[in-house]
């Protein structure tokens, strides 16, 4: 899923500080499940916004919903009805939610206050990482079931580096060398093998060097 | 700008901080005029959400009462509200204001000394004494 966090609030501040009435729409998907967006968010989030400006003699109302969904068209129509009584619009949904905001309500600014972290899942409660860095090529299949773009700090494809030490990543102790990973799990396999097979460079076209990227499914399609 | 009788909400752990509420009370103790306690199942259901919506409609301050460590009944409730209540300070002082407007108070059931002493503590810091 996509993992993001909170804005700094002093950035959220400022970007709403020409604004006297606004919409803060929290998404139920992804932002919900890592705890930076959904319903709960939005009601810690719109209490600190108002007592900030109520401190600062510049009261500011605030209309709080939450999307079941702000990745996909069919779910603005939740929000229909509030944007038109309010002068923006601060989404806590990932970047998706927030364009989409902006796509769908055009003459209404709106504003991220979420920064979008990245592709992964929770490690534990409250410890979020990184799976996944959407290259749009998977190689998970030669290499045990570990994404070597998105865990290994050089993005390696035939690892490991020399700054591997005890399991670790050079660039940090908390940091698990993917090709560690690798090896450990394709032993755990019997596929070993798969490491004599050097993998040839990757075609980063389906990955962002390619531009903005665009599936057409025509059978989908109507 | 504070008056001088701040309004404060208190939730209260039913374990702990319900019943040194209830002992001030019993023993006639001062307990301010703009207080208003708030009885919570456990430490542990004093979400972020209710705690600043308590500031957000007009509260001066927050406090959570709850029990000691190693004493939650449910293990740890209280090690979770207190980390609650610390990520709030933050977020307070990240606006300007005072972490003193949310506080983390452990006590004992028997003990509504202590939670009249804590109470007024507040009450002072919030006036400037």
């Amino acid at each position: 899923m996509i993992i993001a966090e909170q804005k700094p609030i002093e950035e959220i501040l400022e970007m709403l500080a020409p604004h006297k009435k606004i919409l803060l729409a929290g998404c139920g998907a992804c932002v919900t499940v890592c705890q930076a967006g959904g319903e709960k968010e939005v009601g810690v989030l719109a209490s600190q916004i108002r007592v900030a400006r109520q401190e600062a003699g510049n009261p500011i109302e605030i209309i709080e919903t939450t999307l079941t969904r702000q990745c996909e068209p069919e779910f603005m129509d939740e929000a229909k009805d509030l944007m038109n009584d309010v002068e923006a619009v601060l989404s806590i949904a990932c970047g998706i939610g927030v364009q989409l905001m902006a796509q769908t309500f055009y003459d209404k600014p709106a504003y991220p206050g979420l920064n979008t972290s990245f592709l992964g899942f929770p490690e534990e409660h409250g410890v979020f990482t990184e799976r996944c860095a959407a290259c749009g090529n998977c190689v998970l299949h030669l290499t045990g079931g570990i994404c070597p773009i998105a865990r290994c700090s050089k993005s390696l494809l035939n690892g490991p580096c020399g700054g591997s030490q005890d399991g670790k990543c050079e660039i940090s102790k908390d940091v698990d060398c993917a090709w560690q990973l690798i090896y450990d799990r394709l032993k755990a396999l019997g596929k070993l093998e798969n490491l004599a097979e050097i993998i040839p460079p990757k075609k980063w076209i389906t990955s962002r060097d390619g531009g903005p990227r665009k599936i057409v499914r025509e059978d989908l399609r109507i | 700008m504070v008056s001088k009788n701040p309004k404060i909400v208190a939730f209260c752990c039913e374990e702990s901080g319900m019943p040194a509420y209830e002992h001030a009370v019993s023993l006639g103790l001062d307990l301010p005029d703009g207080l208003k306690v708030v009885a919570l199942p456990c430490g542990g259901k004093a979400e972020t959400g209710y705690l600043m919506k308590a500031l957000d409609e007009g509260a001066d301050a927050v406090m959570v009462f709850a029990c000691y460590e190693g004493n939650c009944k449910y293990v740890r409730g209280n090690i979770r509200a207190e980390k609650r209540v610390n990520y709030l300070r933050e977020r307070l002082e990240k606006i300007g204001l005072s972490p003193e407007k949310i506080v983390f108070c452990p006590v004992a059931p028997a003990s509504g000394q202590r939670f009249a002493e804590l109470v007024q503590r507040e009450v002072d810091t919030l006036l400037g004494a």
